[in-house]
């Protein structure tokens, strides 16, 4: 256990008042930067880095990660009470989180996601502490054909158990596809489907298609349903948010396995987004009340908020032992270490035990930091949803706007992002389901780079998806998945030849 | 939020601009951007944000300076926008050698032509790595062992610097190597360490660590000389004991890839000196030796006719490679 006596050292080096203040400090300006949208962790922490140079390594850190944990709690919260993702990782949040929210919940609402939020940083950070030796070797066994791999298993999860009709759902991840090859081709170099629109070579950024598909959509259906148009009248209860996160107990299956899964999917590089989406949609198959999801279900918001919190804190390991920076914050951070004079990899753990060490007893510490103060804010969010919607509507058009615009300055995401809002609007008015279409934005060029780098290894024969145990394992549970939704349609078909047809539509109604 | 309140910022400055008395040289009155033709965390970024910091703590001029990140395209998307900006002196585009060498290979919107080069500030070494427990010692082996035709060499980019290296040690060795694209350098490490690569071509800061921590090393440096030797790397090895790849028997003699400095088209010729001073004031600090120490490349500064000869003498260079690969567009 030469782990926990690092450990114990790491507690000294980050129990300090300095240090507490920092976090405090960081959580804050995270929690700030994870509300306003378009100024998402990433963009927080490079803002925050010059501040940075002139600190020690461990105070910097500090500082940045404590930011980072307040801005995945504050993404959260913007997913729960306007149905705007502020992450990749927290789209799958909104699903019930906004349903729950809107029936006038939201303290629930985000009291549970706090919480389930924190439990799965939690497990996070133990498996961290006493993995740390060993996850290096894991992640190594991962080349080209096994990301392809991971990813494909994401993809048929989301046919097998997305609940939608698995057609619509290879519909939506087409599309996902396509938008995804917009831009500078990785494999070849040469620029794809800008249709003549010089900027378009940088590609679609998922800010601006989860801005529209879900902000402007969601507006959009709203609008014309009109059962926005009265305020929701929550009284602000204290006592709420902790009854809220004293029911979590009550859904202990739920909450390990979805930490279970943002772990393996933090180590493994499949990362918080593909973690939350598979938690979701495999919460989603098991609950006992999983034809409910997407109207306001607990699970629905514990599912993937623990196995994203779980698997960005674990992802940090493969950024700290190998020097892969697992998410978009994650390599803002590296780039940090690598100016304050440290360098990631697996001398790290020896080099600079003070460092890593300090780092992880500052993430148990940091997270409770930050859970304290976010509870304490519910009130504060959740008084947001009694503003009456005729306030709320144009205020959330002007979000989505500035927010667009931010991401890199430019009139075309705006343009971009209204267009988004129209397919958003289509998607849920012929019962698509949205999540897989962003699951394929966000991973697809990954997805298709690393298919190609494995047929240029292997000179174009597929016999490299089968070259090892661990390949093997993942293609042959993606294509289980992939195939799963027709081998039981065909059972079903020689059991009883005519199908009850009114269950269909009413799983289509809760399709997000 | 953040884009409006810019605005009007930089609205008002330009007021006040108007009832301050013209200097002699040229002065920036207004905030200015610096972009970072990569993501965060890349190398393009971090001297961007060296820079900027360097400028804050010495006051080097009195505005306030925000760096932007335009990566996407492989960079393509910081020099479009640069090339947008024409006119405008308060765009300062951090690149690479890809200024000049993308519009060769991709039908991307912009030309080199289309900035104005202020410097090239830095020139990063590149090194050929293998894996730590290779069998493979030096250029030597590594050349009759690739003979085989199955050797697989890892790098950032497709058609990019990388790559042409990858196609120069092919003719030079007379081998066949099956190039793959990654991302970014750091990911085509990971991949070595992982043995899915037989070798690639890294800078050395992409690959340091893994270095450290003994997943790999490097065969030879492709320069004309050994690199200085600074502090050890290893516990026996630093920098300036790996031979040159020319020594060994792998005659590309130099590559390397500057770090390049640049403002919009149609700047007066006095923005265009104001930057250059800029650039040159920050190369005398020791917060920038310090930076160039810990990233481990080499200092430089070309400017003016210098730089326009080693951009055209690089272009010549990179465009016979392209040719004969057959990558050239239009």
């Amino acid at each position: 256990m030469d782990n926990l006596g690092e450990l114990l050292h790491g507690f000294t080096i980050a129990v300090t008042v300095p240090h507490l203040a920092l976090m405090v400090i960081g959580v804050l300006l995270g929690i700030l930067v994870g509300v306003l949208p378009g100024l998402g962790a990433p963009n927080g922490v490079s803002l925050l880095l010059p501040l940075t140079f002139g600190m020690q390594p461990v105070s910097a850190i500090i500082l940045l990660s404590s930011m980072y944990w307040g801005a995945l709690f504050g993404g959260s919260v913007t997913s729960i009470l306007f149905n705007i993702p502020g992450e990749p990782s927290s789209v799958a949040t909104t699903f019930d989180g906004y349903p729950m929210a809107r029936d006038g919940r939201p303290t629930t609402a985000l009291a549970t996601a706090f919480g389930s939020a924190a439990f799965g940083a939690l497990i996070g950070v133990i498996l961290i502490t006493f993995l740390a030796s060993w996850v290096a070797q894991v992640a190594l066994a991962f080349g080209p054909a096994e990301y392809f791999a991971v990813y494909f298993l994401a993809f048929a999860s989301f046919v097998g158990m997305g609940g939608a009709a698995p057609i619509k759902t290879v519909v939506a991840l087409a599309i996902g596809f396509a938008i995804a090859a917009i831009g500078i081709d990785t494999v070849s170099g040469s620029v794809r489907l800008t249709m003549g629109v010089d900027e378009l070579v940088k590609g679609v950024n998922f800010v601006v298609a989860v801005m529209g598909l879900f902000g402007i959509g969601e507006l959009l259906v709203a609008v014309e349903e009109e059962f926005h148009a009265r305020a929701v009248s929550s009284k602000i209860d204290w006592r709420e948010v902790f009854r809220a996160v004293g029911r979590l107990p009550r859904h202990g299956v739920a909450l390990l396995r979805s930490a279970a899964i943002g772990c393996w999917m933090g180590i493994t590089p499949g990362g918080p987004t593909a973690a939350s989406f598979m938690s979701y949609g495999i919460a989603r198959r098991f609950s006992r009340r999983g034809r409910y999801f997407g109207t306001g279900e607990v699970e629905g918001i514990i599912s993937p908020e623990t196995a994203d919190h779980a698997a960005g804190t674990s992802a940090l390991l493969p950024m700290l032992a190998l020097g892969i920076p697992g998410s978009a914050t994650a390599a803002v951070m590296m780039g940090g270490l690598m100016i304050w004079g440290l360098n990631p990899g697996p001398m790290l753990f020896v080099d600079q035990k003070d460092f890593v060490w300090g780092l992880i007893a500052s993430m148990y510490v940091g997270n409770i930091v930050a859970v304290v103060l976010v509870l304490l804010t519910v009130p504060v969010f959740a008084a947001l949803m009694r503003i009456p919607f005729v306030v709320i509507a144009p205020l959330i058009v002007i979000i989505c706007v500035v927010g667009a615009y931010s991401v890199s300055n430019s009139y075309l995401d705006v343009v971009m992002m209204l267009g988004f809002g129209v397919v958003g609007y289509l998607f849920k008015k012929l019962f698509y389901p949205l999540a897989p279409l962003v699951l394929a934005i966000v991973i697809g060029d990954k997805a298709e780079d690393a298919f190609r780098q494995s047929m240029l290894m292997s000179k174009g024969s597929l016999a490299i998806f089968f070259a090892n145990k661990l390949v093997t394992c993942l293609i042959v549970a993606g294509i289980v998945l992939l195939l799963l939704p027709l081998v039981l349609q065909l059972a079903h078909l020689f059991r009883k030849p005519a199908p009850p047809t009114n269950e269909t539509t009413a799983q289509e109604k809760v399709i997000i | 939020m953040g884009g409006t309140s810019k605005l009007l910022l930089s609205a008002a400055v330009a007021v006040l601009a108007g009832t301050v008395p013209a200097l002699s040289a040229w002065q920036p009155q207004k905030p200015i951007e610096f972009i970072a033709t990569a993501g965060p965390g890349g190398g393009t970024d971090n001297i961007a944000r060296a820079v900027q910091n360097i400028i804050t703590k010495y006051k080097l001029t009195d505005q306030p300076i925000v760096v932007v990140n335009k990566g996407g395209g492989s960079g393509a998307e910081g020099y479009v926008y640069g090339k947008a900006s024409a006119g405008d002196p308060y765009k300062v585009i951090f690149g690479t050698s890809n200024a000049w060498q993308q519009p060769l290979v991709s039908k991307v919107a912009f030309n080199y032509t289309d900035l104005t080069p202020i410097a090239a500030m830095a020139q990063d070494e590149f090194l050929l790595w293998v894996k730590q427990d290779s069998p493979i010692k030096t250029a030597g082996d590594y050349l009759k062992a690739a003979a085989s035709g199955d050797f697989k060499m890892g790098g950032a980019q497709s058609k990019d610097t990388d790559e042409v290296l990858t196609r120069m040690i092919e003719k030079a060795g007379q081998i066949k190597l099956t190039y793959i694209p990654f991302k970014s350098g750091a990911e085509t490490a990971v991949q070595l360490a992982g043995g899915h690569l037989d070798s690639h071509v890294n800078n050395p800061s992409e690959s340091l660590g893994q270095w450290r921590g003994g997943t790999q090393r490097p065969l030879c440096v492709f320069s004309p000389k050994r690199l200085p030797q600074g502090a050890k790397v290893t516990a026996t090895e630093g920098w300036g004991d790996v031979p040159t790849c020319a020594e060994q028997g792998l005659d590309v003699k130099q590559y390397e890839q500057p770090r390049t400095v640049w403002l919009p088209g149609k700047v007066t010729p006095d923005q265009a000196a104001f930057y250059v001073d800029l650039m040159k004031k920050v190369q005398a600090t020791p917060e920038w030796k310090d930076y160039i120490e810990k990233t481990s490349q080499v200092e430089t500064f070309l400017t003016g006719a210098e730089f326009d000869k080693f951009i055209k003498d690089d272009l010549e260079h990179v465009r016979l490679v392209a040719g004969e690969q057959g990558w050239l567009v239009k």
